[in-house]
């Protein structure tokens, strides 16, 4: 999960890292009140979780409250790649005299997190990794001993950072830490021209597997829930459901991420576009399988749906039996092609045999039922007759 | 032959007496697998029977293995233990732990890692579906009567479906392991461990390669073949259609900015000279052709 730049600033600054001060608002109104409060002029940011808004106009200077009010109108309701502008942060501005980066991102391949520095900050840290290699520098980081005040000291100093920022590193390592977040940094971080060190802009990627042990993610994090998302992306959560929202016209159920991510590169294969990705798990349930045909069903832009399961610890006459079960609760207008492989399969397409459905096809192989799915999407048009249907196998 | 796990292998489960411990400790025995023991300090000292086999629990991993002599340890318990259990096995001194627990915070693992590294414990996992060395033994998820019958492919995969999918199609032929090295950000054996191995099995022929969205270890995995393995390597790769910024399920499914893609995956094994299908299908198809080909040239 992904936070906004005032919630990053808000753990920053739990975690005693200087801050500007700020407010974050929804309404012209509001900005203009924030403003008045803050000193009179402000910088007025867009928050989305989405880099370039600076260049897409989202981030603006304002003199006084009146053009803070102004600024805020502007910029709310903004779209910034596809992202709508819900919220504003208003923060006092800042005379730079130095910007830096510090941040921690896990290495995968090493399985430990590494300390990134560099004296070049306020740009695309990627990008300056790229062009200048060593103006950055990457330091792991022992998970049993973590940031110590030498470890960061010596951080700071192969970064070329003022002797202030170890204190930052140190303070950063416990946001990491004690929020199980998976990535934090701080770009920039600023000296003012007055020698003071501040957090200007931040980011911050929490573990969903943490939600377990982070309680207040629940309440102060809670417009994370995806506040721009998609109704069937909110609607498959709420029921769940392990489901994305793709542009395409295949609807698309299968069983593990894996399979299920291949089943949308065969529908691609084929000449059409996958709707979505949804994963029943394992060991799925009929119910399960009901709500997630329920949900794609609801898509108007699917014209077609695959349900893909090969079973392993998914019982295949379970996902008949929660097929079954959606064609009693939804009015089915669309060809669904249906191919079940492995753990109880012959049952599975025996329930679905019985059924007996004209709009419900079943394929033997998981090409052959991509195929059929992406014809009849591609067609725009009903399948054809159930015997056809029957000679499959 | 096999890697990691043979009929030798004496296995403990770590959250057996769990539903999800129950049910597929009740699939292992079935499978053949050498189960000689539960772990549960809450329930020490009791049996459970499964069928027609009595299984003790010992309130320890160190107990467990003491009064067994276990080398393997397969662990269901819940997110919120797993850490504790991952290390108190490697404090025991196990020599493979296989963490099927999906859902642990990155943290944890990244803790549990480095330790068990340290005390020279191996760890499969987390969030993954175990590892079968067919007619020997099963530890873990993976449905053994998907394919029970020995050979000579090896498997490695992130995905538990994409190998029982594989396994499905290439049943008649056999595989000599498969190895599900699960989908989340930081596993413990890594594509690349289970390459040198395969290369080093007298019994394995030719090794399947089954990656995913995210990362690099696919890369990584490449440029290893490219300096290491001579046995014929073929390849999958699944997420072409998945999109920046979104979690693909696994965890660690993301493609982040440019980085993590399936082309750039592809691409790496392909020029390492890795035979790379679009399909599952169409990958088990490749694998028996380079099979039978083998074939020929031994003939001739």
């Amino acid at each position: 999960m992904d936070l906004y730049e005032h919630q990053a600033r808000e753990l920053f600054k739990d975690h005693g890292i200087p801050v500007p001060d700020a407010a974050v608002v929804a309404t012209p109104r509001e900005a203009r009140a924030a403003a008045e409060a803050l000193g009179g002029s402000v910088v007025v940011k867009a928050q989305v979780k989405t880099g370039g808004r600076g260049k897409a106009g989202g981030v603006k200077f304002a003199a006084d409250a009146a053009s803070a009010e102004l600024t805020a109108r502007q910029i709310l309701g903004m779209d910034i790649k596809g992202h709508t502008v819900r919220k504003v942060m208003l923060a006092q501005p800042v005379d730079i005299d130095a910007e830096f980066y510090v941040g921690y991102v896990l290495d995968r391949a090493a399985g430990t997190f590494l300390a990134i520095a560099s004296a070049e900050g306020g740009m695309d840290i990627e990008e300056v990794a790229a062009t200048r290699p060593e103006a950055v520098v990457r330091i792991p980081v022992d998970p049993a001993v973590g940031i110590t005040a030498e470890k960061a000291a010596a951080i700071a100093a192969a970064a070329g950072l003022p002797a202030e920022a170890a204190t930052v590193l140190q303070q950063l390592w416990q946001v990491l830490i004690r929020e199980d977040a998976l990535l934090v940094e701080v770009n920039p971080l600023v000296r003012t021209t007055g020698g003071r060190i501040l957090a200007l802009d931040g980011k911050v990627t929490l573990d969903d597997n943490a939600s377990f042990r982070q309680a207040r993610w629940g309440t102060s994090h809670a417009d994370n829930a995806d506040p721009h998302g998609d109704p069937l992306e909110a609607d498959a959560a709420a029921k769940g459901l392990n489901y994305v929202k793709l542009a395409g016209r295949v609807g698309v159920i299968g069983n593990g991420a894996g399979l299920v991510m291949s089943t949308l590169d065969v529908v691609a294969g084929c000449g059409a576009e996958p709707a979505n990705f949804l994963d029943i798990g394992g060991g799925a349930s009929a119910q399960v399988m009901a709500d997630g045909l329920s949900v794609i069903l609801s898509d108007p832009d699917v014209r077609s749906v695959l349900v893909n399961v090969f079973g392993g610890i998914t019982a295949c006459d379970a996902v008949a039996d929660g097929i079954v079960q959606a064609l009693e609760s939804v009015h089915l207008t669309k060809p669904l092609v249906v191919r079940l492989d492995g753990n109880n399969a012959a049952q599975g397409r025996a329930i679905l045999n019985a059924r007996a459905h004209p709009l419900v096809q079943q394929a033997t192989t998981m090409d052959g039922a991509a195929r059929r799915a992406a014809a009849f999407c591609l067609m725009g048009a009903s399948p054809q007759t159930p015997a056809a249907t029957q000679g499959v196998r | 032959m096999a890697i990691f796990l043979t009929k030798e292998s004496k296995v403990l489960v770590q959250g057996m007496t769990g539903g999800e411990g129950m049910k597929h400790t009740r699939r292992m025995l079935a499978a053949g697998t050498e189960i000689v023991g539960g772990v549960n300090p809450r329930k020490a000292g009791q049996v459970v029977d499964f069928d027609d086999r009595a299984v003790p629990v010992f309130g320890s991993v160190a107990e467990g293995m003491a009064a067994t002599g276990a080398d393997v340890t397969v662990i269901f318990v819940p997110p919120p233990f797993a850490k504790a259990a991952v290390m108190e096995a490697a404090d025991a001194g196990i020599g493979l732990a296989v963490v099927i627990t999906e859902g642990i915070p990155v943290h944890d693992a990244v803790v549990f890692q480095a330790y068990a590294k340290q005390k020279g414990t191996r760890v499969i996992g987390p969030n993954c579906p175990g590892l079968i060395s067919p007619g020997q033994s099963n530890a873990g998820i993976i449905p053994a009567d998907i394919a029970t019958k020995p050979g000579r492919i090896g498997l490695v995969s992130k995905s538990g479906t994409l190998t029982y999918q594989l396994m499905y199609e290439l049943r008649e032929t056999g595989f000599s392991s498969a190895v599900g090295i699960g989908g989340d950000p930081v596993v413990g054996t890594t594509h690349i461990d289970c390459l040198a191995a395969f290369q080093d099995d007298p019994d394995t022929e030719l090794i399947v390669l089954i990656g995913e969205i995210g990362g690099d270890a696919e890369e990584r995995a490449a440029a290893y073949i490219a300096a290491h393995v001579t046995k014929p390597v073929v390849g999958y790769i699944a997420g072409f259609t998945a999109p920046e910024g979104k979690t693909m399920g696994h965890a660690g499914a993301i493609v982040s900015g440019s980085s993590g893609t399936a082309l750039a995956k592809k691409e790496a094994l392909e020029s390492a000279g890795v035979s790379v299908g679009s399909t599952p299908s169409e990958t088990a198809a490749l694998v028996l052709a380079l099979l039978a080909a083998a074939r020929e040239v031994t003939h001739n």
